[in-house]
């Protein structure tokens, strides 16, 4: 038995930070030199992410050994579980799952004055989930992409960017410190850009890029502010100490701790996708989707959930989770409301990957509504689980597109009937569709239903409600989508495939084009399609890297909730991450109430009417038979205007373009135009020609600026700094010298006057 | 008997002849209109300081500065001089309008800072001229070059090359 | 000896450097300025050397002639290379970065 000293805690726990180096190394590999692989690079990306699995598995087995270990010693009894060991609720067991230590090995990186900064690996239960999943899901998705980018101009940069995605989510989940976290985090957004803006030629998909980068950029202005928050309050960077003294903060700074939490929960709404800055995550959709699916799955969005996991102490104290007589709290009520209206929004969708990003949008929801009641295992298992399922849906998604309906995604038009042709996807859409749903004993079920269960058991009545009727509007947002892609007639591209696959070829250019639709780019390898071969038993279905990978996803849709399943009595997944939020800490998360059916019934009752209606409704609605219910939101102006109002997404964009990017930037983009034109030219300028165009705009701004304080004020100091600059921009080398030694003497005059 | 005090009385006289004429010659740099002169006044500024080394008795960098500035940078800057083809003898043009305006009050500010904060943080503190033989010896600064600050030597090297390879492909005529 | 003599004469030649820098327009002038400023730097790095009665300073004073002579070799290559284009050195003229 392994782990009977503690000094030695196992080769792979000690050298984790393997597993991020070794896909950042081969980043620079396929860049030097994947053009000259006869694969273009995608083996490096590959064996790089088979890599770093392998060492992920292995640091996931030493760490479930050095869980178990003390238990071996102890007497408290931890039943033997099907699945591993059960845990049986009584407090010495829960204290000894407590005191399972962090592995922390790390290199000096630098030290700025009382501030020591480190990097290395922090390996915890929690980190070790997502080492797992986030290692397994890139394989899986790179051996995908193979053929789904095949022939693409930019393959090797594909995979470079892709493979430099996984190295900065490693990297961010093995952080010791916030600096490592941040850097993880930049680089997930950098690689992010790159790759929602793979098609880039199409201003749509580089206008989704920018959208996605500067929307989350919006938020990790709040990552840097929290940071330096948690820093002044604690004097430290590294996360084991933070959630330490978080847990047991005791101090009268308690505002402090507040604001650190707020600004850090901001950072997590730009990433994860929370309202209101879910914006961007469909605009992502523009990429290829084995991006999306990896983005949305265990990477990149889930980091904000990961966050608020990581520093869990910092969130339940700061925002008082869990504390008696309150019932609302921030993470609660932005995950409940982000819940909703992504449902909601999902329903109205005729794209095939813009159901699964809302739908991505309204899981985020739920792990930050478990995350604000206290359900912190059920969240983190959520995270689990729903990677599954939801790369699973993605991949689906991307092999309809590629084989059965031509490159598009748009399920009323291209899609239908396609359950004969493509066994597999179909197979696998429908076992990961029911995990989504909470099917009973599938994975989702599990997880989902500990956050439901959690809500009502912490007395967050609203949030239960909200959660359960979340559920069900799953449910039939994902029957609407299976009906129209799989059942029903083949409509498009879909007719094609299923009809004749022959002359399917020639006329897809122009089927392609005719289409026009918008934000998702479609692959523009058809050029040399000579595709895989599939497997033996679904001749008409994608090609084997494409579902070899789904099989597997599909599998562990349903098997992946048996870790922890409560209404089998299986906790291991709980007493494997259970030490992460901070060991002996006085913090009091509750602990997850027992399953009971009768608990779960009301919500699965819920689900099941979803499912129903939704598919009678389908049936109706885009069925072949004719009936009162199809085109009913054009005649009945009020549905139209309910439908009219989801398809605008709630106005959201338009608020933040029309109504906040107007307000701000304009006023700042015109008090700039008025700098440059009246200070630079008018001033130059004043007495000469210049003048009378001056006047006019002097007059016109004035009166503007009467009008609007602050744009006034922005003026005047835009003026004083305008005049300021203005001999910078001489272009004559001798002034920018006299600016910077004149301005170091007065620099040091002035440090000399305030300490003399 | 030669004492310490009269060591020093001759350094200081040392001191402030060579100051003066260091003075005097940069002054000359930057006012001279003729480019040559302001070269050869350089010419006496660098072994004004070479000497100034030697008073502060650390002859291997002395040596440097007369082997590098004097012998090398100096011959460069003359062949500068020639291949700009600037005019030998009087050139009005060297100097920006109104440069002296804005350079004499920039100088003098720094200077007055500079010269404020010098004088009230070392007010009278002497340098160290005892008979000590490690220091100023050349085998104690190779040492240190070659142990401590081998990873600035080594960076430097790479400094050096980059700059020469630079300079051909600058200068060189196709 | 004072320290302050030599710190002193060093802030004298480093003003001198920047009235240099800021009043020439021929660009060989202005290197030269530069040379004035490093050198100044120097004579406080060996003066302070003196104080601490380490040889560190001296270290620094020799990496600074080397780094010297390479910005002095790079500068009026430069230089020459400016003067081919345009047949003038003068500073005032290169004002294509003027906003």
């Amino acid at each position: 038995m392994f782990a009977e000293s503690t000094e030695a805690a196992g080769w792979f726990l000690e050298n984790a930070w393997l597993i991020p180096l070794i896909p950042a190394v081969a980043f620079f590999l396929i860049l030097g030199f994947g053009k000259r692989m006869p694969r273009g690079g995608s083996e490096i990306g590959i064996a790089s992410m088979l890599a770093s699995l392998v060492i992920a598995a292995g640091t996931a087995y030493q760490w479930v050994q050095r869980v178990d270990a003390p238990v071996a010693e102890g007497e408290h009894a931890l039943a033997r579980g099907s699945f591993g060991f059960a845990r049986t609720f009584s407090e010495e067991a829960a204290e000894a799952g407590h005191e399972v230590a962090p592995v922390i090995s790390t290199l000096d990186w630098f030290d700025i004055g009382r501030l020591h900064v480190s990097i290395g690996s922090h390996i915890d239960g929690l980190a070790v989930t997502l080492l797992l999943l986030v290692a397994f899901i890139s394989t899986l998705v790179q051996i995908y992409s193979t053929e789904y980018v095949r022939g693409d101009r930019r393959y090797t940069h594909f995979f470079a960017s892709i493979t430099l995605f996984s190295a900065g989510m490693l990297t961010m989940v093995l952080a010791p410190n916030m600096l490592q976290f941040i850097l993880g985090w930049e680089i997930m957004g950098l690689c992010s850009f790159l790759l929602i803006g793979h098609w880039w030629e199409e201003t749509a998909n580089s206008k989704a890029a920018l959208k996605a980068f500067f929307t989350v950029r919006v938020g990790d202005m709040g990552l840097l502010v929290g940071t330096a928050a948690l820093f002044a309050l604690f004097g430290t960077m590294e996360i084991g100490e933070i959630n330490e003294q978080a847990a047991n903060f005791a101090g009268d700074n308690k505002g402090m701790l507040l604001f650190a939490a707020i600004a850090l929960f901001i950072a997590c709404i730009g990433k994860s996708g929370q309202f209101p800055l879910h914006t961007w995550l469909p605009d992502a959709m523009a990429g290829p989707t084995p991006v999306s699916s990896l983005l949305h799955s265990s990477t990149m969005v889930v980091a904000g959930v990961f966050l608020v996991a990581r520093l869990y102490p910092v969130f339940h104290v700061g925002l008082d989770i869990n504390v008696a007589g309150q019932s609302f709290n921030l993470i609660a009520v932005i995950g409940g409301i982000t819940v909703l209206i992504a449902a909601g929004l999902a329903f109205v969708q005729d794209d095939i990957k813009k159901v699964l990003a809302y739908s991505t949008v309204s899981q985020l929801g739920y792990m930050m509504l478990g995350l604000g009641v206290g359900a912190w295992t059920g969240a983190v298992f959520h995270i689990f689980t729903h990677a599954f399922f939801k790369c699973a849906l993605f991949l689906c998604a991307g092999s309809i597109a590629h084989t059965g309906s031509h490159h598009s995604f748009d399920m009323k038009k291209d899609m239908g009937g396609l359950r004969k042709k493509m066994p597999v996807t179909f197979v696998v859409w429908i076992v990961s569709t029911m995990a989504l749903m909470g099917v009973p004993f599938f994975s989702g079920f599990f997880s989902k239903d500990e956050i439901i269960d959690s809500a009502k058991h912490n007395h967050y009545t609203v949030f239960y409600f909200v959660a359960i009727i979340g559920a069900a509007m799953t449910a039939a947002y994902m029957t609407r989508a299976t009906y129209l892609t799989f059942f029903g007639k083949a409509r498009g591209g879909a007719a094609h495939f299923v009809h004749g696959h022959d002359d399917a070829h020639d006329t897809h250019d122009a089927h392609a084009d005719a289409h026009g639709h918008d934000a998702h780019g479609h692959d523009d390898h058809h050029a040399p399609a000579h595709h895989s071969a599939p497997l033996p038993f679904a001749k008409t279905d994608s090609s084997w890297q494409i579902t070899v990978p789904l099989i597997i996803l599909g599998v562990l849709a349903i098997f992946s909730g048996y870790l922890n399943a409560p209404a089998l009595g299986i906790h291991w997944f709980e007493h494997m991450t259970e030490s992460s939020i901070g060991a002996g800490s006085a913090m009091s998360v509750p602990p997850p109430p027992e399953f009971s059916w009768a608990a779960a019934a009301p919500g699965l009752l819920l689900v099941l009417a979803g499912f129903v209606v939704s598919l009678l409704i389908s049936k109706a609605v885009f069925g072949e038979k004719k009936t009162a219910l199809q085109g009913l939101t054009q005649r009945n102006s009020l549905l139209g205007a309910g439908h009219k109002f989801l398809v605008n997404k709630y106005y959201l964009d338009a608020l933040y373009e029309n109504v906040i990017v107007k307000a701000v930037a304009y006023p700042i983009a015109r008090a700039a135009y008025w700098t440059n034109q009246h200070v630079l030219d008018g001033i130059v300028n004043a007495v000469g020609i210049g003048g009378k165009r001056t006047g006019e705009l002097v007059y016109k701004y004035v009166d503007q600026g009467l009008v609007d304080g602050a744009v006034n004020g922005s003026g005047a100091t835009a003026r004083g700094a305008g005049g300021a600059l203005q001999p910078v921009q001489s272009g004559k080398v001798n002034l920018y010298g006299a600016l910077l030694f004149g301005a170091a003497a007065v620099g040091a005059l002035v440090l000399v006057l305030v300490n003399s | 008997m030669l004492l310490a005090s009269d060591i020093e009385v001759a350094q200081n006289i040392g001191f402030y002849l060579i100051a003066a004429v260091m003075v005097l010659g940069a002054i000359n740099v930057v006012r001279s209109s003729n480019v040559v002169h302001a070269a050869l006044s350089l010419v006496a500024v660098m072994g004004g300081a070479a000497a100034q080394y030697l008073l502060l008795s650390a002859e291997f960098v002395a040596v440097t500065q007369v082997l590098v500035y004097i012998g090398a940078v100096m011959v460069l800057f003359l062949f500068g001089v020639m291949l700009t083809r600037a005019k030998l003898g009087k050139d009005i043009d060297l100097n920006n309008k109104g440069g002296a305006a804005i350079g004499a009050p920039v100088a003098l500010l720094l200077f007055g800072v500079m010269a404020y904060v010098l004088i009230k943080g070392f007010e009278d503190d002497r340098i160290v001229t005892s008979g000590d033989e490690a220091i100023g010896s050349t085998a104690t600064l190779s040492d240190k070059i070659f142990s401590l600050y081998a990873l600035p030597f080594w960076a430097l090297s790479f400094v050096l090359l980059a700059a020469v390879i630079g300079a051909i492909v600058l200068a060189r005529k196709d | 000896m004072l320290v302050n003599n030599f710190l002193i004469l060093g802030a004298v030649l480093f003003s001198i450097g920047v009235y240099g820098v800021i009043a020439r327009k021929n660009a060989v002038l202005v290197l030269m300025s530069i040379e004035l400023i490093l050198n100044s730097v120097n004579i406080n790095l060996l003066a302070f050397d003196r104080i601490n009665g380490t040889q560190d300073g001296a270290v620094f004073a020799l990496y600074i002639i080397a780094i010297a002579a390479a910005e002095v070799g790079v500068g009026l290559a430069m230089v020459l290379l400016i003067f081919r284009n345009r047949k003038t050195i003068a500073l005032d003229d290169l004002s294509e970065m003027k906003g």
